[in-house]
């Protein structure tokens, strides 16, 4: 009791046994916190810190990725557009040309086979020309001689041997 | 008669309003405890054994959530990092900035430290707020302030930490008055305000807490008294929550303090 009774006098006087528990109960929480747990969460704050900042970087990168790929990808989407009609264009040109050969073929062909058959028809023209020729100085060199032959007295007579050799003409044609 | 003994006999419920003895107004010997046991000459206390529960409090806390740190907090994790982080940007930041980021593991332990043993005045059972006993508060400021001088001279130099107390340009025939002034604010007025505020404010919430606690119980009697009692103790509620307020403010104060200190020996404030 008389310990009680000089201790409550001064209240900004310590005892020593509370500057004693005081220090060491600080010095135990410092201790523990300042050398074994905050570099521990500090460290881990850090690494959060980077990796959500390295996430944000990679998501940036990825997304930058995506956009080269779209624009690529549309790029090559009009070059090949571009291509295809090209390659239209190109067939078509080449289409009507062959066209056109086919026809000026065509022309040249069937005039070369026009012109074959009016040189044909000339040659047996003029051969049937010349073989008619031959012929006619034959026959009129018979029949002269035949109406030289026979007495031209009677004009009937001429006429009927006329129209037999006529006849006789036209039958070897007619038995051909 | 002691504190103790007065305590005892007011809540054990012999003593009320008009029952013939007055009221046990609490003071100072309601900061005297009985020891729990003596070792030596020192004698172990409640005060003292709230304080190592404290301690062990706070690394207790602090062990289970900072030990094993998790990628994505989780449950005490999420809720220190709160407390270490509103340390460094509400205490730390605005006083150092970033650079005294390296502090920040003893600012955080003065701060929860402080704060818990604040606390103890609050809960049930404990009762009884630590830092109102001065022995717990001294070490705490003569820790700083060896801190605060260490890091003084070395930033500063020996001589260069005592000049930079003398703003420059000051007269020559002022010297005489300013240089024991000032030497008097950084040894003396200085820690002993750091000191006592803390102390001050814990040993006048305890007191403004019993007062309250004591009158509900002394004036609850079948009388008139007891309306009175409930005026009391809607006071105690109120105070109960003051107290709330203060014990958090206060460990911020100390803190803040510290801070300070810390940024102005590492560069002269002039």
């Amino acid at each position: 009791m008389e310990y009680l009774a000089q201790a409550a006098q001064n209240p900004l006087i310590p005892t020593a046994a509370e500057l004693i528990i005081g220090t060491v109960c600080f010095v135990l929480v410092f201790g523990i916190l300042g050398y074994l747990l905050m570099p521990r969460i500090l460290r881990m704050l850090a690494e959060r810190t980077e990796s959500i900042e390295g996430g944000l970087a990679r998501a940036e990168e990825a997304q930058a990725e995506a956009n080269r790929l779209l624009e690529q990808y549309r790029q090559q989407l009009a070059e090949a557009r571009h291509e295809a009609a090209r390659l239209r264009e190109e067939a078509r040109e080449q289409g009507a040309q062959i066209v056109a050969e086919m026809r000026e073929q065509a022309q040249g062909e069937a005039r070369r086979i026009t012109e074959a058959a009016q040189a044909q028809i000339e040659a047996e023209r003029q051969q049937a020309l010349t073989a008619l020729h031959t012929q006619v100085g034959t026959l009129a060199t018979e029949l002269a001689s035949r109406i030289v032959g026979e007495s031209l007295t009677d004009e009937a007579r001429q006429h009927r041997m006329v129209d037999r050799f006529l006849g006789e003409l036209e039958q070897p044609a007619a038995r051909q | 008669m002691t504190g103790e003994v007065r305590l005892t006999a007011a809540s054990t419920g012999g003593c009320h309003l008009f029952s013939g003895c007055g009221y046990p107004a609490p003071g100072l010997q309601d900061f005297e405890f009985k020891p729990l046991f003596t070792v030596g000459s020192l004698h172990f206390t409640k005060p003292m054994l709230l304080a190592v529960l404290c301690a062990a409090g706070v690394i207790a806390f602090f062990w289970a959530a900072f030990w094993r740190p998790k990628m994505v907090p989780r449950g005490a994790q999420n809720l220190a990092e709160l407390g270490i982080l509103a340390v460094r940007d509400q205490i730390l930041r605005p006083a150092l900035g970033r650079r005294g980021d390296r502090y920040l593991p003893f600012l955080v332990s003065l701060f929860f430290f402080i704060w818990v043993c604040n606390l103890m005045e609050l809960f049930p059972v404990f009762q009884f707020p630590v830092m109102s006993r001065i022995g717990f508060v001294w070490p705490l400021v003569i820790i700083v302030y060896l801190l605060y001088l260490y890091l003084g001279f070395r930033h500063q130099g020996l001589w260069g930490y005592f000049r930079n107390m003398i703003p420059p340009g000051v007269p020559f025939f002022i010297l005489p008055i300013l240089i024991p002034v000032e030497l008097a604010r950084f040894f003396v007025v200085q820690p002993f305000t750091l000191g006592v505020r803390l102390f001050a404010n814990m040993f006048a919430g305890h007191l403004l807490l019993t007062i309250f606690y004591l009158a509900t119980w002394y004036l609850a009697s079948l009388s008139i008294g007891l309306l009175y009692a409930v005026g009391s103790a809607a006071m105690v509620v109120f105070v109960f929550l003051l107290e709330l307020l203060v014990d958090l403010l206060q460990a911020f104060i100390f803190t803040t303090l510290t801070a300070t200190y810390i940024a102005s020996s590492l560069e002269p404030a002039h």
